[in-house]
């Protein structure tokens, strides 16, 4: 294309309701046509109520319209839509894996900077804008100037207790929130092949806090057991070749880090990168503004700092291996007192194999609310919010000023220390 | 789309860095499916004492008189990181900012800027803080603020000095990508899908 951009083909283009209807009625109004509609899913994740009995109503004023909108583009696309009540509803970077849409070696946009999640794969996943995300459709192709190319090995093992999330956590602190800007970041290493693919999407998932083009792990084995009998997954599976960085590639910028030396983390700050062990204090030179919004000092210890509420869900870390380790640190246990603990499930078919499994009954037992798969509390759509000025302790991947709602107080970390805190009713190590 | 070539504006100072979208456009903002109707929402959670009752704050700089009418936006690092909603794009279009200046822009933000029409500028912090304030002309051909050079990749250039809409341009080469995917669809079949069940 000259200018350094080149023009790259798109296998895989997933919409939600925040965007979908806006960026296929602007396409329908230029009389453009999606060229190739098999190739393009949609799904309610963004805005959908995650209550139990939900429908097109949401908490969200107006949200109803982002909903039977999208619906109506979609059938009129002829997209592949997957509607509020559908068995695979579901978060987009958890359904996409869980029905083989993402494979190894493709190409995969959506409206949604969390698509770097699904590079756990490797695949090139990335998130766009809406009017890229129209581009895509009506030409089946983006103009891409080629990302430059990081390395980040973590040799050595992780001690126990300690996971993707602290890892990812961990290089934020360490390289900051434009520590990764405009790379393909390639995570890589012992501790990397180590993880699992859920594991592995958590750590990608968060890429774009480090303002990543994206996160991309070379597949394996464990990638390919993953999606082998997944509903879009060729049968048999294709040879995907020899799909990893030669040897003695040559990245832009190598970081390595030592996963032995990694702790339990949690973010003190209203950015990710603002985030220190969870047995740490809060910096010295910490951001005033961002101190100031989270009723912090500096030299302050987070480990027994009491909150309001206990989130588990969104796109980072909501699948079933997380409800799994979650669900052991609350079994027989009891939610603290004054404290508002919820847990929602990635996808309605990771609620469905929570539920046979009988974790939905330890966490309510516990005194968690179990619902419906979304976004949810992740976001502040403009409808739910937790209780004003609340102090969260979250599995989700963005601690900005209001993110979970205005004022709202958004700490981080795996869900194992969301868990853990729940039961405690202040922040504490599992 | 408008074509964007020589611009003189004051400089409307914004100095923080990681300016999310979050800020630029809150969610609740966000009320309908179009890509109008979002200026009053722009950076809300600064701009209002209280957004719902849109009491404005005072100490905001878009609310200080000096700062009407500015066209040019001078901030920090990593300026428009987090979600990727365009709308934070639209939103400062609509209000009447036709370019950023920043040290650094997240990748998204910055590409959904070429798309509509306003410039995004790296420049250095130093050089920032001297513009903040003033009035400046950005003149896009010449790739210079004031003074002071700037580096902008050609494709993003020209498709804003020229207005041009990036979809119309690829569809230019629709051949070539026809017959491209021709040659695809025989090496990597499983890419390709007939119609969801
Ligand atoms: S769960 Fe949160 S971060 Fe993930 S896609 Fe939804 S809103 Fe975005």
């Amino acid at each position: 294309m000259g200018g350094g951009s080149a023009l790259i083909a798109i296998d895989r283009i997933f919409l939600h309701e925040r965007t979908g209807a806006a960026a296929l009625n602007s396409m329908a109004s230029a009389n453009r046509a999606v060229v190739d509609p098999t190739r393009v899913f949609a799904v309610m994740d963004h805005i959908v109520d995650t209550r139990p009995g939900r429908g097109d109503k949401t908490m969200m004023p107006g949200g109803d319209t982002f909903i039977t909108e999208t619906r109506a583009a979609c059938h009129a696309a002829g997209i592949t839509l997957f509607d509020v009540n559908d068995p695979d509803q579901g978060i987009t970077h958890v359904i996409s894996p869980e029905l083989g849409i993402v494979l190894p070696g493709c190409t995969l946009v959506a409206p949604d900077s969390h698509t770097c999640t699904q590079g756990a794969f490797g695949a090139l996943a990335w998130g766009i804008g809406s009017s890229e995300a129209e581009h895509a459709m009506a030409t089946g192709t983006l103009r891409v100037a080629k990302p430059k190319t990081m390395r980040v090995t973590f040799s050595g093992k992780l001690t126990a207790r300690v996971t993707a999330k602290d890892m990812i956590l961990h290089l934020l602190a360490d390289y900051g929130a434009g520590g990764g800007k405009g790379y393909v970041v390639e995570f890589a290493g012992e501790a990397i092949t180590a993880l699992d693919m859920e594991a592995r999407m958590t750590l990608c998932n968060m890429a774009t806090e480090l303002a990543a083009f994206s996160g991309i792990i070379a597949p394996d084995a464990a990638t390919l057991d993953y999606l082998k009998g997944r509903r879009y997954v060729p049968d048999p599976l294709p040879d995907w070749g020899d799909l990893r960085s030669d040897d003695g590639a040559l990245f832009d910028c190598e970081i390595n880090i030592d996963a032995s030396a990694i702790e339990p983390m949690v973010s003190w700050g209203t950015s990710p990168s603002h985030s220190i062990s969870l047995l740490g204090t809060v910096p010295d030179n910490a951001d005033v503004k961002a101190l100031a919004y989270m009723g912090l000092t500096t030299g302050q210890r987070l480990a027994d700092l009491a909150i309001d509420v206990a989130f588990i869900g969104s796109c980072t870390n909501s699948r079933i291996s997380d409800l799994r380790r979650a669900a052991t640190l609350v079994k027989s246990k009891k939610v603290a007192e004054g404290v508002l603990a919820l847990v929602i499930p990635g996808s309605s078919s990771v609620k469905r194999a929570a539920e046979a499994e009988g974790l939905d009954k330890i966490f309510t037992d516990a005194g968690f609310e179990w619902r419906e798969s979304g976004c949810s509390l992740c976001f502040f759509a403009g409808g739910e919010s937790f209780p004003p000025g609340s102090r969260v302790i979250s599995s989700t991947n963005r601690n900005f000023e209001g993110r979970q709602g205005p004022g709202i107080r958004t700490h981080i970390a795996s869900p194992e220390v969301v868990a853990a805190s729940a039961i405690a009713g202040k922040i504490t190590v599992p | 789309m408008k074509p964007f070539t020589m611009l003189t504006s004051i400089v409307a100072p914004l100095p923080r860095d990681n300016v999310d979208t979050d800020a630029i456009i809150p969610s609740r903002e966000m009320t309908s499916t179009s890509k109008t109707g979002l200026a009053d929402g722009l950076f809300a959670p600064w701009r209002y004492i209280n957004s719902a009752a849109r009491t404005p704050n005072p100490n905001f700089v878009l609310n200080q008189p000096e700062y009407h009418g500015a066209q040019i936006l001078a901030s920090g690092a990593n300026f428009g990181c987090g979600s990727s909603r365009e709308h934070a794009v639209w939103a400062l279009a609509e209000y009447g900012i036709s370019c950023v200046i920043a040290e650094s822009f997240a990748p998204i933000f910055y590409n959904n800027c070429i798309r509509n029409g306003i410039a995004p500028i790296a420049l250095p912090r130093t050089v920032i803080g001297t513009l903040a304030g003033g009035a400046a002309t950005v003149d896009l051909a010449a790739q210079t603020v004031n003074e002071h050079a700037f580096d902008i990749e050609a494709e993003a250039k020209m498709m804003l000095l020229e207005g041009l809409d990036a979809i119309d341009l690829t569809l230019k080469h629709r051949d070539a990508t026809a017959a491209w995917q021709a040659r695809d669809r025989a090496a990597r079949p499983w890419i390709y899908l007939e119609k969801h069940p």
